[in-house]
């Protein structure tokens, strides 16, 4: 069993949990990533290992609220325990001898883009950082980030914070001021990431985004996770996660993201009826 | 009188198709005192030899004979701790029975049936498993059928054993891979329980290499390590089209509705797509099990197709024999070229019709495409099972371990041994994908190697 430390609620969809996870923090890297189950009967979700502490041997995950799982995982609270929690999977993200990095993180997405900044801030790197969501109250580690960040650029699409927007009109705007970058890392929604990298591409700016497709067991045996990186099957789970966006086929990804849409929406239908046949009960 | 060989009792083929339940039901006491009466306990035993665990065949059924089932299972255990398990899965007819002197003018004794019976009394039966205890630590990677022999093997003579498994669930290819209508996991549970009972320590969730390493395990007192971490990786066609959705690898589909319990979605919440028009890709015993549970999770036609003829199909004879009767179409001389699909969705499968030609250094026939005989199948699901080769991680966190070009482990034969000192490996990471019995064989093997060695 794997204990829950602390829970706390990082805005109306998104949560933050830190569990004791000993076997992750001995040898975990950023951009890995844990995959858990709530229960017994659970399905295996994987996560960014958000943050980690090797002392206290904890990691920290950040969710949002979507789905299923993550509706349950919401239901636990700090002293509560998880059945199942298996890592670190993946590739750690591998850093060069940047100088200037700019991180770009949409919605959730911010959770995993955080660690990778740490480690280059702990590097002497000098990091930009743009964080969007739809509205001021979906963005996630803003505090976070602007401790690490040299400047901390806030969008969002209704404008109730920073400036309106989406994450691309900053960085476009960033690029024509002249701002110059050893690479951008971009971890946010498929057609976010998409979108740096339509952008980035034309002018040859190195781009590292995050992939989290579907996948059952993380450890190269399903092959559901399997992506497209310049023509090339590659797993998210063993060869990922962390691609070059240049290379993604991101259509693809965003197709194969959707095929069991019509399966979550019943899942979700079968847990709200199970939640309001307790409360009645009660 | 010469008896004829008595086949177990099965769940009819038209039931069976709507449930998972086993299909072979086992032999009664009667049966089971027959068909042991039928063994001409020859001498020179040419079924022990061909065993790759070397089960006393003639003396367990001999004791069957006598009634005196415990011996026979104490005879069995002695080389195989895992007789229920081996009683269904093992390819019998490659094996024991193939050898067997009945054969040679009759039907052979059905051994298999008769080890499952034994097994089958066992799991009733409350042992009490007697095992010397020493001061020897030993670390398991993988609680497949090649890590679960070597545990077995190592804790009988009182070493201390601690198996690690990456996934939530014990038993690796058994649990995730082979289906419960032919492998009840109660029974895996039961065979696994015997091990605990033994003394072995499991634990789940633990992704040596990554968490823990080898350089952790021996630093820890454990004065070995066997990976048995199995045929992680499947292998696609490389064909256009394979990543549209509907297509699954044999692993996905199967860990999905036997290690996630698919279907029972969604009151168990991990989904997989039945299909209505169902193709299966490939002619092992992993692709029979794949329509086979294509079919019970409500699928209108499945069909399997394969490049070569019926003769050359690798599956076990038995499970060709249940596929076809649970209505299972071959599409036999078939190459697939392409998966068809519209809007991100597969559609169907391209493929060219073969023909056979000269013999290729496997000794079959190599298929030979015919020139403009391109044809499409209707499908909406796509189920693609080549074979699998070693699971890749566990070599990527351990560099030093030398690894042929396919991934496998390379090991000296008679030890087990690796490159890498009081490490040693067997099953499917060092062959790629094989028989549960065979990855047993090598997990003994590696055991008695290490017993050799430390005591």
């Amino acid at each position: 069993m794997y204990k829950i430390l602390g829970k706390k609620k990082v805005n109306r969809v998104v949560e933050q949990m830190t569990i004791h996870a000993p076997l992750v923090t001995k040898r975990c890297q950023p951009g890995q990533f844990i995959i858990l189950r709530v229960n017994e009967l659970g399905e295996r979700i994987p996560l960014t290992i958000a943050d980690f502490d090797r002392k206290q041997e904890t990691i920290t995950i950040v969710y949002q609220i979507v789905g299923y799982t993550t509706a349950l995982l919401s239901n636990l609270k700090a002293g509560d325990s998880l059945v199942d929690l298996v890592g670190p999977l993946g590739q750690p993200k591998p850093f060069n001898n940047f100088k200037r990095v700019l991180g770009i993180g949409g919605g959730v997405g911010t959770a995993p883009l955080y660690p990778q900044l740490k480690q280059l801030f702990k590097h002497g790197v000098e990091i930009d950082t743009v964080i969007g969501a739809r509205s001021y109250e979906l963005l996630v580690l803003e505090d976070e980030l602007k401790n690490i960040s040299n400047r901390l650029f806030v969008v969002t699409d209704d404008g109730s914070k920073g400036s309106k927007g989406y994450v691309t009109d900053k960085l476009k705007e960033l690029l024509e001021c002249g701002e110059e970058y050893d690479e951008v890392i971009a971890i946010g929604p498929l057609a976010m990431m998409e979108a740096v990298v339509a952008i980035t591409k034309s002018l040859d700016i190195p781009t590292s985004v995050s992939l989290n497709p579907l996948m059952i067991d993380g450890t190269g045996m399903c092959g559901g996770c399997r992506v497209t990186i310049a023509g090339e099957v590659k797993f998210a789970c063993i060869d990922g996660p962390d691609f070059d966006g240049f290379l993604v086929d991101f259509r693809e990804c965003i197709a194969r993201q959707n095929y069991y849409r019509a399966e979550e929406h019943e899942c979700k239908l079968a847990l709200k009826g199970s939640i309001e046949h307790e409360k009645n009960k009660n | 009188m010469k008896r004829i060989r008595i086949k177990m009792n099965e769940q009819p083929a038209i039931e069976r198709i709507e449930n998972f339940s086993e299909v072979a039901l086992g032999y009664t006491e009667e049966q089971a005192q027959t068909e042991a009466a039928r063994c001409l306990r020859c001498p020179t035993q040419p079924c022990v030899s061909s065993c790759p665990v070397n089960v006393p065949i003639p003396g367990f059924i001999t004791e069957i004979l006598n009634n005196n089932y415990d011996k026979a299972y104490q005879l069995i255990a002695g080389e195989n701790f895992l007789p229920a398990i081996c009683g269904r899965v093992c390819p019998q007819e490659q094996q024991c029975e193939a050898r067997c002197v009945k054969g040679v003018n009759a039907e052979p004794v059905a051994i298999g049936s008769l080890e499952r019976f034994i097994g089958d009394w066992s799991l009733n039966q409350q042992h009490t498993v007697k095992a010397s205890k020493s001061k020897h630590k030993v670390a398991v990677l993988g609680s497949g059928p090649a890590g679960l022999a070597c545990a077995a093997e190592l804790a009988r003579v009182g070493i201390e054993v601690s198996v690690y498994e990456a996934l939530h669930a014990l038993g690796g290819v058994l649990r995730y891979g082979i289906p419960e209508f032919r492998l009840p996991k109660h029974v895996l549970d039961t065979e696994i329980d015997k091990l605990k009972r033994l003394g072995v320590k499991f634990y789940t969730n633990v992704l040596i290499g990554n968490s823990l390493t080898v350089e952790d395990l021996l630093q820890e007192g454990n004065e070995a390590i066997f990976v048995g971490s199995g045929a992680g990786l499947p292998r696609f066609l490389g064909i256009p089209g394979e990543n549209l959705n509907g297509v699954y690898s044999a692993n996905e589909y199967l860990t999905r509705v036997n290690l996630m319990n698919a279907g029972r979605f969604p009151s168990s919440p991990t989904p997989v797509k039945s299909g209505n028009e169902v193709i299966v890709v490939g002619g092992g015993n992993v692709a029979l099990d794949v329509a086979r549970v294509a079919k019970r999770l409500g699928a209108a036609n499945v069909t399997i197709v394969y490049r070569r003829s019926m003769k050359e199909l690798p599956a076990r004879k038995e499970e060709i024999i249940h596929a076809q009767e649970e209505m299972i179409n071959f599409k036999l001389l078939s190459q697939p070229i392409a998966v068809t699909g519209e809007n991100s969705e597969v559609t169907g499968m391209e493929c060219l019709s073969m023909e056979l030609g000269e013999p290729d250094e496997s000794g079959r026939r190599r298929p030979v495409a015919i020139e403009n005989s391109n044809f499409i199948l209707k499908a909406d699901v796509v189920i693609v099972a080549v074979g699998q080769t070693p699971n890749p991680l566990f070599i990527k966190n351990t560099p030093e371990l030398a690894v042929n070009k396919w991934g496998g482990i390379i090991v000296d034969q008679s030890t087990m041994s690796t490159s890498i000192d009081k490490v040693y490996a067997g099953g499917d990471a060092v062959t790629g994908a094989a028989t549960v019995i065979s990855a047993m064989g090598a997990g003994k093997r590696a055991a008695q190697s290490i017993v050799r060695r430390i005591m």
